[in-house]
């Protein structure tokens, strides 16, 4: 008979991805059978449901902590584990100094040269802390999602008072000053500026454009709705003028889902003096491959067979097309390209509320993984890996565990490159090994899907 | 070189520093709870990173010079039943045991009543009129109580002509701003009003100007925060004033009492220093878009905060008991809820925000050498900026926090800190002891829903949907 305990501690907060890491590792311990450490969140609080604990009474800003294990000396021992993640930092010296609390306390003081601020605390406190660094003029990453319309608005009209570039709301990918921000690959260094509307979709094409042996100047994330009527591209005039200043950057592209037509036009006139390839991701668009290829032909290089790892299956598959992505601009190129099919984006705004992103934490996309692996109606699985840093540090031996042996087709977009901390060769091999197909070119994977299921190619 | 500043997730810092890169981590915690669409309103407000700079400007610029020494019924102008106190408005029915009991002995001084029990009917019957001292441009320590006979200390910035007031300290033990109304208490406030006040008024009036905050800047540096210690301040004004009480010819048995008492009373400067300060905040008031808080005040029941961007508007909670060190004889069951405008100094960046400056007297209010430096430390996570002149030798002659915040505060959660002493709860105690105390915390979101209400709907945000729900 299990025993469990859950503990609801009001107003103690902390960030998901410790959180994740404090229920890891309660889940560890010897006998412990279920461990969740969470915001409640109603998505957390669903899933300690499903997990079979008794929902408690909590509001969002309460920390859960629930165990079940075999006794109690295993449950204690689970308690322990969580507990050991909480002891406080030492009581305050004189010689301490106070950390901040605040983005604008951090951005005090004498500057030493350029400061850029990542944000990512819950949406609905991230406009106070991005506001900070806009004031101050400075840039400012907004990893967060769950940001309304109107504070992305305000955020970017204030900018354009100070000059700050703001990166975001759900902004996933930067890169400045050679340091990946967010989601980023390793990627080398070279004439390519990239301005980006799609973390993921940036993603793709600069680790493309990576393994052509071209490089990237910078790239600067704007934000999924920076090019809608509503934000009228504020961010993406400001990124698309510092890259033109840019001495190191020689050519432009500009990666994002089809902008309003009326911002379009007013981006196309922009006066950049650099020539500008647009990837632009939609129904009668060329795709995130395609648009790098027409970046690559036009600096000059030759376009290169992308990599594939894994056996091809011989002949078609009976069912339905099924993707489970952590990149959204993935997902919908997907998609768009591998025809009828039920595709899953679990990196949406909906899915990671009190939970850390898929590419950090994969538990929530596994689960689901199984289930369709397990259903007679699927095909064929499609799903992306995200290397790089920030992303999950080894993902490739969970995913090769529930894929090993199974019935469906399972073809992985593995978006990288050799320089990654994961490294792109180890993990494409063991998916590989484990029955996967595996391409660097999302959409060539999609392609693969729909070939699979008998769809023209 | 690029310096990252990581707010949230630590994991984008450690992939930061794996590539080499220098990051500052920001230790964010969740706002006062409910606070989130308030915050993002005034956060977007566009007036108000300039408002906020011109009010800690004004503040900065203010020179509050000592130009004269008079009754209140001059200075503030108090007429006979008319009683200032300490703290946001109040009325007798509500009023603590030391506000009644400085009321009643204040009332005996006025000649009222002949006995200050007599008071009691009077100030129950509501024909005398409680008013609170910053409504009149003034402050009161404690109790805080002025009546018209009382001489007032008036300081004036000779930039723009503006005074603030302030009554003569008494010194400590048994006094009237601690509740007490004993014969003795009395009687030192006769002798107050006939020889003390017209010897500094002649004095004052023969020196010319006295630059306070001069003095202030300099016993900063010499052990001060001039809230619960004023001693080199006190010793200061003393040697600026004697002089000109000899030259005025005050008679040389009064000069001697005079300077007896004030050499014998530490805290004496306490009462320059804060008008000082009420100089000093009242030029940021009227400010719209300004989240500084310009007055935290007790009345003994309720905590009161007013801001540059509010106007007169008072936002107040329960005043909270000190946590401190009781005089023998005294505990906590004692202790009446914090009372007093001093914490005006407080605002103003001294007192408990200068305590790296004072360490002499951390053990006084129940601390540590290393806690108070902390605790400077930590205050200036809630303000707008640093004294130009208040500068703490140990922090390498960095100036005071100043300018508590609004929106800081609730969204650090980190509350003022304030030096006090504690009075009696019962009418007629007196002091029981001192410590340190915190404003409650409710006050600063109901300032924070006020600020946002007045934030021009043109320049609103909303953030309310989507939500983390």
């Amino acid at each position: 008979m299990s025993v469990e305990s859950t503990e609801v501690r009001a107003g103690s907060y902390a960030d998901s991805v410790t959180l994740m890491q404090v229920s890891q590792r309660a889940a560890s311990v010897e006998g412990v059978e279920a461990a969740m450490v969470a915001m409640a969140t109603p998505l957390n609080l669903d899933l300690l449901t499903r997990q079979g604990f008794a929902p408690p009474t909590a509001t969002p800003n309460d920390l859960v902590i629930a165990v079940r294990a075999v006794d109690d000396a295993a449950l204690r021992a689970g308690l322990e584990a969580v507990a050991a993640a909480w002891r406080p930092a030492p009581a305050a010296t004189a010689t301490q100094t106070q950390a901040p609390r605040t983005t604008a306390s951090a951005l005090r003081g004498e500057r030493q040269g350029r400061d850029i601020v990542l944000v990512s605390v819950p949406g609905p406190h991230a406009f106070t802390e991005a506001m900070d660094a806009v004031t101050a003029g400075t840039d400012v990453m907004i990893f967060s999602d769950n940001v309304s319309l109107e504070q992305e608005v305000t955020l970017k009209e204030a900018a354009e008072r100070t000059g700050a570039l703001v990166m975001g709301p759900d902004c996933g990918t930067a890169i400045m000053d050679g340091f990946g921000l967010g989601f980023a690959n390793a990627v080398r260094a070279g004439p390519v500026g990239i301005v980006a509307a799609s973390g993921t979709g940036a993603q793709q094409v600069t680790t493309l454009l990576d393994l052509a042996g071209v490089g990237v100047s910078a790239v600067l994330g704007v934000g999924g709705r920076d090019m809608s009527a509503q934000v009228g591209a504020r961010a993406t005039r400001i990124a698309l003028k510092r890259l033109a200043a840019d001495a190191a950057t020689e050519h432009i592209v500009v990666v994002s889902k089809p902008p309003s037509p009326a911002v379009e036009a007013e981006i196309r006139a922009l006066d950049l003096a650099k020539p500008v390839t647009f990837v632009l991701l939609g129904p009668g668009h060329a795709d995130l491959t395609a648009g790098t290829e027409e970046c690559l032909r036009r600096v000059g290089v030759k376009v290169p067979s992308w990599p594939i790892w894994g056996l091809a299956r011989a002949g078609t598959v009976s069912g339905e097309i099924r993707g489970l992505f952590a990149g959204g601009t993935l997902c919908a190129e997907a998609a768009l390209i591998a025809g009828p099919g039920r595709f899953v984006d679990f990196g949406d705004d909906a899915m990671t509320q009190g939970r850390a992103h898929p590419m950090i934490d994969p538990s929530l996309r596994l689960d689901a993984l199984r289930a369709e692996l397990a259903d007679p109606s699927c095909g064929v699985i499609l799903l992306d890996v995200v290397l790089g840093y920030a992303a999950h540090a080894d993902p490739a031996p969970d995913l090769a565990d529930v894929i090993e042996g199974a019935r469906p087709p399972v073809l992985v977009s593995l978006i990288g490159t050799p320089a990654d901390p994961q490294g792109l060769q180890e993990q494409a091999e063991m998916l590989a090994g484990a029955g996967a197909e595996v391409f660097a070119s999302n959409a060539q994977a999609a392609r693969r899907a729909r070939e699979l299921v008998g769809g023209a190619m | 070189m690029t310096r990252f500043v990581n707010t949230g997730v630590g994991l984008l810092a450690v992939a930061l520093r794996a590539q080499g890169g220098h990051v500052t981590e920001v230790d964010w915690q969740p706002p006062m709870p409910g606070t989130e669409d308030a915050l993002a309103t005034v956060a977007g407000d566009p007036r108000r990173p300039e408002a906020n700079t011109e009010a800690l400007r004004r503040v900065n610029s203010v020179r509050a010079e000592l130009v004269d020494v008079v009754p209140a019924s001059e200075a503030v102008g108090l007429q006979r039943g008319d009683f200032l106190h300490a703290g946001p408005p109040i009325e007798w029915a509500r009023a603590s045991g030391p506000l009644r009991g400085a009321l009643m002995g204040a009332a005996a001084l006025e000649r009222l009543v002949g006995d200050p029990e007599d008071a009691v009917a009077l100030f129950e019957s509501g024909g005398l009129t409680l008013e609170p001292c910053h409504h009149r441009g003034a402050v009161g320590p404690m109790a805080g109580v002025v009546s018209p006979s009382m001489w007032m200390f008036v300081l004036a910035d000779p930039e723009t002509g503006r005074q603030a007031y302030c009554t003569l300290n008494e010194g400590l033990g048994a006094v009237l701003r601690y509740g007490s109304y004993s014969l003795d208490v009395l009687t030192r406030l006769r002798w107050m009003g006939d020889i003390l006040g017209p010897a500094l008024q002649a004095a004052v009036r023969r020196h010319g100007p006295i630059d306070v905050t001069a003095i202030l800047a300099q016993m900063v540096q010499m052990g001060d925060e001039a809230h619960n210690r004023n001693r080199a301040g006190t010793l200061m004004v003393l040697r600026d004033l004697v002089p000109d009480m000899l030259d005025a010819d005050v008679p040389a048995t009064a000069v001697a009492e005079v300077v007896r008492f004030i050499g014998g009373n530490d805290h004496f400067f306490l009462n320059l220093a804060m008008p000082a300060c009420k100089l000093a905040m009242d030029a940021a008031r009227g400010l719209d878009g300004a989240t500084m808080v310009v007055a935290l005040a007790r009345n003994g029941t309720d905590f009161g905060i007013q801001t540059a961007g509010t106007g007169d508007e008072w936002f107040t909670g329960p005043a909270q008991i000190p946590d401190g060190l009781y005089l023998s004889g005294f505990g906590p069951e004692d202790a009446n809820p914090d009372i007093g405008d001093s914490a005006i100094t407080e605002t103003a960046g001294l007192g408990g925000f200068a305590m790296a400056a004072a360490p002499a007297i951390v053990r006084f209010v129940g601390g540590t050498a290393p806690e108070a430096l902390a605790t400077t430390r930590r205050m200036y996570e809630i303000t707008l900026g640093e004294h130009e002149r208040f500068a703490v030798p140990v922090l390498d002659f960095r100036g005071t926090p100043l300018g508590i915040d609004v929106t800081a505060v609730v969204r650090t959660g980190i509350l003022p800190q304030i030096n006090t002493g504690m009075a009696g709860m019962v009418a007629g105690t007196g002091q029981v002891g001192a410590g340190l105390v915190t404003p409650p915390a409710e006050v600063f979101p109901k300032a924070l829903a006020a600020l946002a209400t007045r934030v021009p709907a043109r320049f609103y945000a909303s953030g309310s949907t989507p939500r983390l729900l």
